[in-house]
């Protein structure tokens, strides 16, 4: 569609950022850098904010907004239906997306100005962040699954760029290896999928793919192994790679170990834009998953709520307050995977509410976002005045950062699910959605939402009140370059609630409008004002019940506290296992079987030839002797056969 | 006389001209200004090729000259020439490598003079083997391309270099004795009862007289005697110790353009030539080169050498080659093309950087150089983005190929060739772990070496010589689309040969 002509500019912009700042940022001042960075981001934000009014208001058809690509190219034709396009693809969620990723992008891009100031390495940071803009918002205008892999690969490799920045620090550079290394294990299964897919439906395209046009079903009916559908297979291991980079059990290893890198970059990739991308490519294969492979959807959920759970778990005992986020960004995925989940139909009308967890989970992803961006940002600030991350430098902060504070509290009031904070509305329907299905997900959920509630406000509790660590100088507020995208987001957090967002988002594309279900809000407000009271009553004064509380589950806050030993699995079977028990082996193998035998055939030649050298002495007579010899021989056998 | 045989014809004036130069000034003068023209040529064949392509020319090879010039008429020898897609692509790449190369071996020494002619002797045989579609003719350019490698890595190399030197070349010639008896084989059953017997790669291909059991063996012997050269498991150990002991233009020539000898001998004599016994015995071979591809990978993990890490995994990479090809569905076999492109020139590429940084540092042992990056930031930058396109990344030229690869080779059903495939995808994991961890042990993390802070950074040759693969790199990683129609359409033909046989 024509209006939308413009929209290239938002992927050109961000590249072009990337090789100016790549290529001549060593050249240019950190402000000049920075204020191009930054500026660029505001004029692709701009644009996004021009996209996202045009395409709600624009007329629907048939009560639905329609699905607008205003380019797609052929870049690379394999097979006469198999064509990797790039293109940009205009829907609810990926509009939705842009507007999400593009503003805590710019807000991370100002608060960068503060927090990175001085840094060295500062243009190589914003060139990265250009590069990681560029390449989410590829990913989420994607028009097919294959550019859609393409830009996912390159989100890792910006995200590994990102968290190895401080590249002399041994622990970020380990922290980034194994971050690309794990979602490209996932990715792995991504693109076995993709292949299967691919090779079933003879096409690449998200519309053909989801319009029902072709059915993988019908496709693919007939093939299994082990038991399981061909189809199911394709799906599952294409969730595989959502459940890499979204940080899903058991690949969620790496997550936790990225905080290495700059907190802003924390609080765009790890929490906000990139670790939603498994949700959205869920989200964007939706029909596919909840017309033809239910059994997937299943196992979505349950890898969801498994992951859930124990992410909460595991952060209720965490003291590095990053780390407590990242579990929570770990447990909120979570929810929006569940709430993927639970869906059993693509109804969302007066009749049936078998589609309400997908418009739940969008919903979600965009407050979650933003509190959560909110949250990493003002820990970011935290960081910035005391030096440290750990929860025992802290304590009793909200004198010194009145605004850090604030905000905090704010994110952390949402994140709990206090109404009427933007949180509050979209768990409450993710919630709703699990009830929809089972009493048992339902139940699930709000106890993990619970533990939610408690654990932020044991972080907000140890950070702001509690005990007042030495200092070795006063902490002090941010500079106005951080606080404003604080407060920004904090507005956003207190009103996103309110928007409409079932008008725009739901997963057949009709109107449908969100009315709470008092019975689940209740409760859920309910367990989390417990869990809240629980974690006031704990930590908002200096006392030792904690300890005692530690001391009286010691094994399981042992065992929580080292996130239950899933690092040293991963540990054993990658250094133990596979270097010394199959890459050592080959390579002995290789050094002195195969190259052996080659030496052995080289040795024997020798051998060989030194041995028979003394037939060709060179002397005469023995010439004469070996000639008399043969002679004779000859002779004998002559003689004899006569 | 055909403008093909500029190719060959320019490298010779080169070498007159080295041969005449006295001083190293003049040495370099006459080197770049060849290969600059080697580069100009080939990018001015491809326009060529394209023009023909598109004014409706579509022989399969073109270029041919109608009177071949007889060497000796009774065996059928004589200077055939012919480019179809693949060739030209690979002639660009090779004149690509040979200007990089030079500008990479700018200091070197002893005997600079010796060297480059050498190096120029090699490129010959390269350009040689590249444009000829007479059987002998390309078997005599494949021998001069192996002969220089011996005195170049024996004068010029490092290490244990006599032992490699020989290592290398006995084993590749014992590759090119099979060939030979291929070769001699093709040649007397070329033409069916009675008709002329012809060493020229078309006719033989147009007569498809071959006797099914003669293909049988003679299959095995020329696919051998070129994966040889291509690194195939179990004949690979030739490249580490090669690779290791050989200075850095060789390294660059031998892994980027050299092994491509290997590729395309596979499909251009072997399958080509004898499609059915490429239907009935590629199974074997799939098998030998996919254990390449996760083998050289896993081999790669826990080197300590960082050209022992490039040589296995220039055997996992010319491994997927090799297999891809063996997938004879054009889509696959248009990735092993893309492969071979993107792994000569990221290969040569890293050999580059490792030359440069051992250059400086005199070690190549990853466990004694550290923090490289605060050091030489452009060297370690440029040797992040060749690890990028050896990993796969999208925008540059491993990942275009790789996918191909995958996307080809899934096209078939049956259990064995989907499972090898998936064994082969597992590849690019493995790869990101080795990779990984060199740039982490290398370039990042802190300075191991004090000594090694007083080190410079790459200088203007060193740069140009980067910044023309990365380029490359970047190039084919980005606009794929038009060389892999180039390479599909010759490919097509080849495929459909073959397949008439399932």
């Amino acid at each position: 569609m024509e209006i939308f002509n413009y929209s290239f500019i938002i992927l050109l912009l961000p590249m072009l950022m990337f090789v100016t700042l790549g290529l001549c940022g060593h050249k240019m001042s950190h402000r000049t850098a920075g204020m191009l960075g930054t500026s660029g981001l505001f004029i692709i934000t701009v644009l996004a904010y021009i996209v996202a009014a045009q395409y709600f208001t624009m007329p629907r058809i048939d009560g639905v907004f329609a699905t607008v690509t205003p380019y797609n190219f052929t870049w690379l034709q394999f097979t006469e239906s198999l064509i990797i396009k790039l293109g940009i693809l205009l829907d609810p969620i990926s509009v939705m997306m842009l507007v999400v990723i593009t503003t805590v992008s710019l807000m991370v891009h100002i608060y960068s100005l503060g927090y990175m100031h001085g840094e060295t390495g500062f243009q190589r940071y914003y060139a990265f962040l250009s590069l990681f803009t560029f390449s989410m918002l590829g990913l989420v205008v994607a028009t097919n699954i294959f550019q859609m892999y393409i830009f996912w690969e390159l989100v890792g490799a910006s995200s590994y760029l990102l968290i190895g920045f401080y590249y002399t620090k041994q622990s970020a550079v380990a922290a980034s290896k194994k971050a690309f290394i794990v979602t490209r294990f996932a990715d792995l299964g991504f693109l076995i999928g993709i292949l299967l897919l691919s090779f079933f439906t003879k096409t690449f395209d998200f519309e053909t793919l989801t319009n029902g046009s072709v059915s993988l079903i019908d496709t693919a009916a007939g093939k299994s192994f082990l038991g399981i559908s061909a189809a199911s297979w394709a799906m599952a291991l294409i969730f595989m790679g959502g459940a890499g980079k979204s940080a899903m059990f058991p690949l969620h290893i790496w997550l936790p170990d990225a905080m290495e890198g700059p907190t802003p970059v924390s609080a765009l990739i790890h929490a906000a834009t990139m670790v939603v991308a498994g949700v959205y490519l869920v989200a964007r294969l939706f029909p596919v998953y909840v017309i033809q492979t239910p059994d997937v959807l299943m196992f979505i959920t349950v890898i969801g709520a498994i992951t859930a759970l124990y992410a909460a778990i595991v952060a209720c005992v965490q003291t590095d307050i990053k780390r407590v986020l990242a579990f929570s960004t770990i447990s909120q995925i979570a929810f929006m995977i569940v709430a993927l989940g639970v869906c059993t139909s693509m109804e969302l009308d007066h009749e049936g509410h078998g589609g309400l967890g997908y418009m739940a989970s969008m919903f979600h992803l965009f407050t979650h976002a933003m509190f959560k961006a909110l949250l990493f940002l003002g820990a970011g600030a935290i960081i910035h005045a005391v030096h440290s991350n750990e929860m025992s430098a802290m304590g009793g902060l909200r004198k010194y950062m009145p605004i850090t504070h604030i905000t905090f509290l704010i994110a952390c009031l949402a994140i709990a699910g206090i109404p009427p904070f933007s949180g509050f509305f979209s768990k409450d329907e993710i919630l709703a959605a699990a009830f929809d299905k089972s009493a048992f997900w339902g139940i699930w959920m709000s106890l993990v939402a619970g533990l939610t509630a408690f654990y932020m406000f044991r972080l907000y509790f140890n950070i702001f009140w509690g005990k007042e660590a030495h200092h070795e100088h006063t902490p002090h507020e941010a500079p106005k370059t951080m606080t404003i995208p604080l407060l920004f987001l904090a507005v956003v957090t207190c009103f996103a609630g309110f928007i409409p967002f079932g008008n725009f988002v739901t997963p057949t594309g009709l109107s449908y409008d969100i009315h709470l279900n008092w019975t689940v809000a209740g409760t859920s407000i309910a367990i989390a004002i417990i869990g809240i009271a629980l974690a006031t009553w704990l930590y908002m004064k200096p006392n030792d019940k904690p300890t005692r509380m530690a001391d009286s589950m010691r094994s399981l806050h042992t065992w929580a506290y080292h996130r239950f030993y899933f690092d040293e699995i991963y540990l054993f079977v990658t250094h133990k296992i596979i270097f010394r028990y199959i890459c050592a082996p080959i390579a002995w193998f290789d050094r002195h079987i195969i190259d052996g035998t080659m030496n052995l055939m080289a040795t024997a030649t020798q051998w060989a030839s030194y041995h028979i050298r003394g037939l060709q002495s060179g002397r005469l007579q023995s010439y004469a002797v070996v000639f008399l010899f043969g002679a004779l021989l000859v002779a004998f056998i002559v003689l004899c056969c006569m | 006389m055909n403008f093909l045989a500029l190719f060959v014809l320019i490298p010779l004036l080169m070498m007159a001209g080295l041969f005449l130069s006295k001083e190293m000034k003049m040495i370099r003068t006459v080197a770049v200004i060849g290969s600059t023209l080697q580069l100009i040529l080939a990018v001015a064949v491809l326009i060529l090729f394209l023009q023909e392509r598109a004014a409706g020319n579509t022989a399969e090879m073109l270029f041919t000259i109608d009177n071949p010039i007889v060497w000796y008429a009774p065996l059928d020898i004589a200077l055939a020439v012919g480019v179809d897609g693949v060739s030209v692509a690979m002639l660009l790449l090779t004149a690509i490598v040979v200007f990089a190369g030079v500008f990479a071996s700018w200091k070197i020494n002893p005997l600079p003079k010796e060297f480059f002619l050498w190096l120029t002797l090699l490129s010959i045989g390269v350009y040689g083997f590249f444009i000829s579609i007479n059987l002998f003719t390309m078997f005599m350019f494949y021998e001069i391309a192996l002969i220089p490698m011996y005195l170049l890595i024996g004068v010029w190399g490092s290490g244990n270099k006599n032992y490699s030197a020989m290592k290398l070349t006995l084993m590749l010639m014992g590759g090119s004795a099979l060939l030979l008896v291929s070769i001699l084989g093709l040649y007397f059953y070329s033409a069916p009862e009675g008709g002329e017997l012809t060493m020229n790669i078309l006719e033989i291909a147009r007569n498809n007289a071959i006797p099914h059991e003669v293909q049988t063996y003679l299959f095995p012997l020329a696919f051998v005697g070129f994966g040889v050269l291509g690194a195939m498991f179990p004949f690979h150990t030739w490249s580490p110790d090669g690779h290791a002991s050989a200075p850095t233009a060789v390294s660059m020539l031998h892994a980027g353009v050299l092994m491509k000898l290997g590729g395309y001998g596979c499909f251009r004599v072997a399958m080509y030539l004898m499609p059915w016994a490429t239907s009935e015995l590629s199974w074997i071979f799939l098998i030998l080169t996919g254990i390449s591809v996760v083998y050289g990978a896993f081999s790669a993990c826990v080197q300590t050498d960082l050209k022992y890490i490039n040589a296995y995994s220039s055997v996992s990479h010319c491994g997927l080659v090799l297999f891809a090809l063996l997938m004879w569905k054009t889509t696959a076999m248009t990735g092993a093309i893309l492969q071979m492109l993107s792994h000569g020139l990221m290969t040569a590429l890293f050999f580059a950087l490792i030359g440069m940084i051992y250059g400086r540092t005199h070690t190549r042992d990853i466990r004694e150089m550290g923090g490289l990056m605060k050091i030489m930031p452009f060297l370690s930058v440029c040797y992040v983005i060749a690890g990028m396109a050896s990993l796969g990344l999208p925008g540059l030229s491993g990942f275009i190929a790789e996918m191909t690869v995958f996307v080809g080779s899934f096209e078939w059903t049956d259990p064995f060739r989907r499972v090898l495939t998936i064994v082969a995808c597992t590849s690019i994991v493995i790869t990101a772990v080795y990779i990984l961890r060199v740039v982490g042990k290398l370039l990042y993390g802190t300075v191991q070496n004090e000594h090694h802070r007083e080190l410079t950074d790459a200088s203007w040759w060193e740069r140009l010589s980067a910044i023309t693969l990365i380029v490359s790199v970047a190039a084919l990683g980005m606009a794929p689309g038009w060389i892999a129609n180039l390479i599909s359409n010759s490919m097509s033909v080849i495929s459909e040969r073959i397949m008439q046989y399932i």
